[in-house]
């Protein structure tokens, strides 16, 4: 036996404790759906994880109701330092609970152990720590002295990172003093329901957090609802559209978060080796189920065939396979209307010339999957080269100039992240300051931190989540400074001063 | 236009690697250029990437196959100012049977001792010795070929001797019936640009490990990477030591803190990977000092495994140079077969 085919090192599932059927959460109770309820599944077996309710028009209205309540009644009137208590008290529940979180969130989900314990749950962990220590700070967040809530936010979160979604939008909502109603994933709503019963078990007041589960139709009256102020959105680009364009005319703020189609760009004078891991956790990290995702490795010509050599080499090495063995380096697709899709772009890939690799690995009988993958030779014109796969899928182009490879960068629809590779620091502060990208990681990629803010430009959507700036998501400016009275009558009338 | 800074253009020793590598023009400057010309290493994503082969969770059939290559890989170690033939001979008798409750554990590949305790340790293996089986014919190089007597030569730890000092020390060694000659660079002309005179030292160092019938003793080249301190000066002198002639890169002398780390192992793997690449030949690597528990040490297995391959996890090709790690292998390969822990009780001392 080889030794590289390590022995199966599974987490043990023994720590989780489901029940066989959720219900919706609303006013701090689990309370049963009107809706058809449906089941969700783990991605790796296709072996059901439990059942779900669905929650109608009805529910939604109640649970939208109940957020109103504890906004005008509690949450509003709390102060800043109590409502960081108990944001703390979730973010240290969060980490006690953690590899439990874990195995939940890889069984539903399909990411691998490694992933969800290492990355996920921490920096769930993380992000309700940073926005409590805001919740008594907002007046110095740049919005003026006293900057006010919104009031109720709904918000509609994707399946590729469940938890870690939910935390970027409940924890700064929450510390800005506002009450929310979330809805995840249709395919991942475990996590999101084991986080209300962290809530219940924090304490945290009725009707502050609700959870309604349910598939795009519960979403849809969700934003639609009449009595939301605010709404906000991770996901496609296609459903982002339709919900501005729903939220249009009303007095409702929106943030955007939406697809990517990011570019990592590796100049010739890269540490080549660190590059290669860079692009490999750019594109295979979580199976490629990122919108930030760097799925086009833009190459320095002069060392393409080298750097295409050494990412095959590397990519020999990743194990895919059971989510929950800590060995595993890739898991599973999230669904298998998702794995049809990127086999639909890959074999388009194939059919328009680019050159495809697959990595070798046995490929498990059950579930969805889909081996590593590379297409090279890639136009800038070819659909891999401008779609978004989301899945495990790089499309390999090559430039000659750092202009061109700029101008190849920011050639897309998209702007929501990008890479670059370089040992010259003032190449890489140079070619960041071009690229059309809400993030710009340099010489590294996929790195989240919760004071650090995130969002897109172009189709890649609005606003930002994180950091200070994200709490601008969730506050209306306060009155600026009395300076008016100040200002001569005259000049004031005449427009000069604004 | 490049300017070329060295003064005297001077032309180096012959070492075929480097010629074959940087052509027939050998100087100074060619070999400063062609080092420089390295793409350079980043600082944490290398740390990173050790970190994430770290996780790496082995468990049962594996482990037990690990522990058994661990021992294999071991160059048991003792290099004290106050060693003595004794001392020497109970860490060969520890060599030849590290088990006594179970005589089918594995032997160690070899013993590391300084240089005038190479005829203790000789002494003391008899006919187990990896020399006295070559010269019966046999194969020592390959896998059950006994056990090598290593010595730590050329003013080992610090280097601070004048040429002919080094050349006599590894002579004498090799005289002695060493195997292999862990040899130290000169560290502070490596950091003060004088790559070399480095270079020239590491290929007499070679020439002096030559026998009377024309074989030559293993060139193990110690980098001491605690004094060369970053990373892009591991791998400079990584490559270096590889082109001069090196059949072994080794981290540490183990007396200098930080000793072997996991990254600067993995950094010296991937230059023997890329090494293998260009040419075709294998350079093992020696992690030193500081790698105490089975754990670590099953960490650097998946590190090699995955970074140059299983091939290299073969004592010709990888080495642990540790003193106190047998003893905890030997314990958990104890826990394996019976279930439970015993105890350091249970487990001899050299």
């Amino acid at each position: 036996m080889s030794f590289l085919e390590y022995a199966p090192a599974p987490e043990s599932r023994s720590i989780l404790n489901l029940r066989d059927e959720y219900g919706l959460f609303i006013d701090g109770e689990f309370v049963a759906g009107h809706g058809t309820p449906f089941q969700t599944i783990s991605p790796a077996t296709e072996e059901r994880i439990a059942t779900i309710s669905t929650a109608d028009a009805s529910d939604v209205d109640a649970a939208v109701a109940a957020a109103r309540r504890a906004y005008d009644r509690v949450w509003s009137r709390m102060s800043g330092s109590d409502r960081g208590k108990y944001l703390f008290r979730i973010a240290r529940l969060l980490q006690e609970r953690s590899r439990e979180l874990a195995v939940a969130e890889s069984l539903d989900n399909g990411k691998p152990i490694k992933e969800s314990r290492d990355v996920d749950i921490p920096l769930v962990a993380a992000w309700f720590f940073y926005y409590a220590g805001w919740a008594d700070k907002l007046e110095h967040a740049g919005l003026g002295p006293a900057p006010r809530a919104l009031g109720v936010a709904a918000q509609v979160i994707p399946w590729n990172f469940p938890l870690l979604m939910l935390a970027w939008k409940i924890a700064p909502a929450l510390a800005a003093g506002n009450t929310v109603v979330l809805k995840p994933a249709e395919t991942t709503p475990l996590t999101a329901l084991l986080f209300a019963e962290i809530v219940q078990q924090a304490g945290l007041p009725a009707g502050v957090v609700n959870i309604v589960t349910g598939a795009g139709e519960t979403g849809r009256e969700l934003v639609a609802h009449p009595d939301v102020n605010k709404v906000a959105f991770t996901g496609s680009t296609a459903v982002g559209r339709e919900i501005a364009r729903s939220v249009a005319g009303t007095s409702k703020k929106l943030t955007l978060e939406l697809g990517g189609k990011a570019a990592n760009i590796v100049f010739d004078d890269a540490p080549i080796d660190q590059a290669v891991e860079g692009i490999v956790n750019g594109i295979f990290f979580n199976q490629g189920h990122v919108c930030c995702a760097g799925s086009r490795l833009l190459v320095q010509e002069s060392i393409h065939d080298e750097v295409v050599d050494r990412l095959k080499r590397r990519l020999s090495t990743l194990r895919l396979g059971d989510p929950l063995d800590k060995n595993t380096d890739i898991g599973a697709i999230n669904s298998a209307e998702q794995l049809q899709r990127i086999r639909e772009l890959s074999d388009i890939g194939e059919a328009e010339g680019a050159e495809r690799w697959t990595a070798e690995c046995a490929i498990p009988e059950n579930g969805f999957w889909f081996a590593p993958t590379i297409f090279d030779n890639v136009s800038t014109s070819h659909r891999i080269a401008r779609e978004e796969i989301f899945g495990p899928v790089l499309s390999v182009l090559t430039f000659r100039t750092p202009a061109e490879a700029i101008a190849k960068a920011n050639n897309t629809p998209y702007g929501l992240s990008a890479g670059i590779w370089s040992e010259k620091g003032s190449r890489i502060l140079a070619v960041a300051d071009k690229l059309r990208a809400g993030v710009v990681w340099a010489n590294t990629f996929n790195r989240f931190d919760p004071a650090s803010p995130f969002g897109g430009y172009k189709e890649s959507g609005y606003g930002r989540e994180g950091g200070r700036h994200g709490l601008g998501a969730y506050l209306v400016p306060g009155r600026s400074l009395p300076a008016a009275a100040s200002i001569p009558a005259r000049l004031a009338r005449k427009g000069a001063v604004r | 236009m490049t300017i070329e800074t060295t003064p005297p253009v001077r032309t180096l020793a012959p070492a075929a690697r480097a010629v074959d590598v940087l052509g027939g023009d050998l100087t100074e400057g060619s070999l400063r250029r062609y080092l420089s010309g390295i793409p350079g290493v980043d600082a944490v994503g290398l740390e990173q990437r050790a970190a994430g082969l770290g996780t790496r969770s082995i468990k049962t059939s594996s482990k037990k196959r690990a522990l058994d290559t661990i021992i294999e890989l071991i160059d048991l170690t003792t290099l004290e100012g106050a060693d003595t033939p004794g001392k020497v001979r109970s860490l060969v008798a520890k060599a030849l049977t590290p088990d006594p409750s179970d005589l089918t554990t594995p032997r160690p590949a070899a013993v590391c001792v300084y240089g005038d305790m190479v005829p203790y340790a000789v002494d003391a293996l008899g006919a187990a010795h990896a020399g006295a089986i070559r010269r019966a014919g046999g194969d020592a190089a390959g896998h059950g070929g006994g056990i090598n007597v290593a010595a730590v030569a050329t003013a080992f730890p610090s280097g601070r001797a004048s040429l002919k000092v080094k050349l006599a020390d590894t002579a004498d060694a090799v005289a002695a019936g060493a195997d292999e000659i862990d040899m130290v660079i000169d560290r502070g002309a490596f950091l003060s640009g004088r790559y070399g005179l480095v270079f020239d030292e590491i290929v007499a160092v070679k020439e002096a490990c030559r026998r009377d019938d024309g074989t030559y003793a293993h060139l193990k080249v110690i980098l001491e990477t605690g004094e060369l301190n970053t990373y892009d000066n591991v791998r400079r002198a990584s490559w270096l030591s590889i082109l001069a002639g090196g059949d072994f890169i080794k981290t540490s002398t183990g007396k200098v803190s930080p000793a072997a780390t996991l990254p600067v192992t993995l950094l010296m793997l991937e230059v023997v990977r890329d090494w293998h690449r260009l040419t075709g030949e294998e350079i093992g690597v020696k992690p030193a000092g500081g790698i105490r528990s089975s754990k670590d040490a099953i960490r650097y297995l998946v590190t090699v495994a995955e970074t140059v391959g299983e091939r290299w996890l073969q004592p010709h090709l990888f080495r642990f140079g540790a003193s106190s790690l047998l003893n905890d292998v030997l314990l958990q390969r104890q826990k394996l077969a019976t279930g439970h822990y015993s105890g350091a009780d249970y487990v001899t001392i050299d």
